[in-house]
């Protein structure tokens, strides 16, 4: 706990707003669930495949315990992001730094295609999420606890291969959750659900976001999930953070409100506008 | 799933055990017409004997111990050429799937001497070996090599390479990797190249039997029609079609074991 308590302390070079930012969050928070998140900074950031250069200068800091979604069109680098944030794929310049040396169980991704291992059970395929801790003696109670937390439980003993494609997302969720992650990073982890599935999907998201307090990081190409679960929503044009979105509206948001419509339209029109199609209303 | 997992049951409790028993239902009625086409003399025992004969003949070798050594040396061979041929194509299989290097170094030369027929190799193996046991371990051997060698490398490179990325997300070492990731992932393809060797070995210990022995089920075959005993001619093929179903059903029964994850083995 203390040791949580000391990542909300201001860091040691805060950019602007940062200290603003962590105050709210504490406020929203109140004082039973503080971050336990890791704080992410990158600068300078650049990526190139060939001669396509997908990212071209990202300086972005995220507090402690922010949800952050990065929306964008398809292409735009958002995804190159995230799996340079989680350490997929090698940086060609530019810093990503976490608040303090992360160990490797305390940063986990979460894929549009849940990877489960099909000839593992349920329960062991939560418990590879342990990675080193596997060996442990309460690595199968870890594991037990993480199916409860996504309300799988009586699936332990399934194979991957009778669930349906909701339920595997929620093992592979349970599965980044068992190390009891600080940063946890999503690559359309909802992209390939149906309308139904994707709103219980975003409420679990937001449920464990909130009780785990890791820092999230959502890339999705769903403006309207994006502005539903995220305190902050980052647009990526031309491997540039072209906007930075604060979304002040107080949880549990309701979905369809004016509000969250509003802001859904203007990050929207945004996006079409700098495409050259402007949003016709 | 609940209809699909519905349908058996219910067949089931209409016909208890008798599942099990329609696939002999045309083995068993072709024996009966068998018998009665040489019982009413439209066959002459001289072309075709009766079911009866043979299994008369059975029982007089089963009696006297010959049939029982003599199917003992087939089998032998065929397991040990088996295990022989089959561990390194697997091996192979295994290297080269996992290694650049190695699949550079060997690959193309395993495809050429894939593409020379293996029964092609008879006359040099009798100059080498003569007639003796390494002969035919050698031929088995080779035979078994190729199937299992070619679907061990690619059911590995088949794997998905977004659980072998997940893997490594989670720390897993390389020895975790394989024996969680890719060696499950490629089980399924190694399984078909061990069916496939299956028929290849006793395809291959018969030719090489028939050709260079002196004991064993095709040698017994060849003396018997130096004799025209065809009662004991027909005996033994009957033996390779049961042998071959019996390496069959051995398989299946460890694909069903080892793949009880894969939906096509989900026990309904």
């Amino acid at each position: 706990m203390q040791e949580a308590v000391r990542f909300l302390q201001p860091d040691a070079e805060p950019l602007d707003r940062v200290d603003f930012v962590e105050q709210s969050l504490i406020a929203r928070r109140g004082s039973e669930a503080p971050s336990r998140g890791l704080p992410l900074t990158i600068r300078g950031l650049k990526k190139s495949y060939g001669d396509n250069e997908v990212l071209r200068g990202i300086d972005l800091h995220i507090p402690a315990g922010q949800f952050v979604a990065i929306v964008g069109r398809s292409g735009c680098g958002k995804s190159t992001l995230l799996r340079l944030i989680a350490g997929l794929e090698t940086i060609d310049a530019g810093t990503i730094s976490f608040g303090e040396a992360a160990r490797p169980e305390d940063v986990r991704v979460m894929f549009q295609e849940p990877r489960l291992l099909p000839w593992a059970r349920v329960l062991s395929n939560v418990e590879v999420g342990l990675g080193r801790d596997r060996a442990t003696s309460d690595a199968q109670a870890r594991a037990d606890r993480a199916l409860t937390e996504v309300g799988l439980d009586d699936k332990r003993g399934q194979w991957p291969a009778v669930l349906s494609g909701g339920q595997k997302q929620r093992v592979a969720l349970a599965r980044a959750l068992v190390s009891n992650p600080r940063v946890l990073a999503f690559d359309e982890p909802l992209g390939a659900l149906d309308a139904l599935t994707r709103i219980s999907m975003q409420r679990l998201l937001e449920r464990v976001w909130h009780d785990q307090a890791f820092t999230a990081v959502l890339v999705t190409h769903d403006v309207a999930e994006a502005v539903a679960l995220a305190d902050r929503v980052l647009v990526i044009e031309d491997g540039r953070i072209a906007h930075d979105v604060h979304v002040d509206i107080p949880r549990p948001r309701r979905r369809g409100s004016a509000d969250l419509a509003a802001l859904e339209g203007s990050i929207l029109s945004n996006l079409l506008e700098s495409a050259g199609e402007p949003l016709q209303q | 799933m609940s209809l699909i997992e519905s349908l058996p049951k219910a067949s089931r409790l209409r016909l208890p055990r008798a599942d099990g028993l329609i696939p002999w239902i045309v083995p068993l009625a072709i024996i009966l017409i068998w018998q009665a086409a040489c019982v009413t003399g439209l066959v002459s025992a001289r072309v075709l004997p009766a079911p009866s004969d043979v299994a008369l003949a059975g029982w007089k070798l089963l009696l006297s111990g010959e049939l029982a050594r003599n199917i003992w040396v087939s089998f032998w061979r065929a397991s040990v050429g088996f295990v022989i041929g089959g561990g390194i194509g697997f091996a192979f299989g295994l290297a080269n799937g996992l290694s650049q290097l190695s699949s550079k170094l060997t690959d193309t030369t395993l495809q050429m001497v894939r593409n020379i027929p293996h029964l092609a190799l008879i006359p040099l193996v009798i100059l080498w070996f003569g007639i003796d046991e390494s002969a035919k371990l050698f031929l088995v051997a080779l035979g078994v090599f190729f199937p299992i060698y070619l679907n061990t490398l690619h059911g590995i490179r088949t794997v998905d390479p977004h659980l072998i990325e997940m893997g490594r997300i989670y720390g897993m070492t390389d020895g975790e990797l394989f024996r969680r990731v890719i060696f499950p992932g490629a089980l399924p393809s190694i399984f078909v190249g061990v069916r496939f060797a299956l028929g290849i070995m006793w395809l291959t210990l018969i030719v090489a039997e028939t050709i260079a022995a002196s004991s064993g089920l095709g040698y017994m075959a060849m003396q018997a029609r130096e004799f025209m005993l065809i009662d004991v001619v027909v005996l033994s093929i009957l033996i390779y079609a049961l042998l071959g179903k019996l390496a069959d059903s051995a398989s299946r029964v460890l694909e069903r074991l080892t793949l009880s994850w894969h939906p096509a083995f989900q026990k309904h």
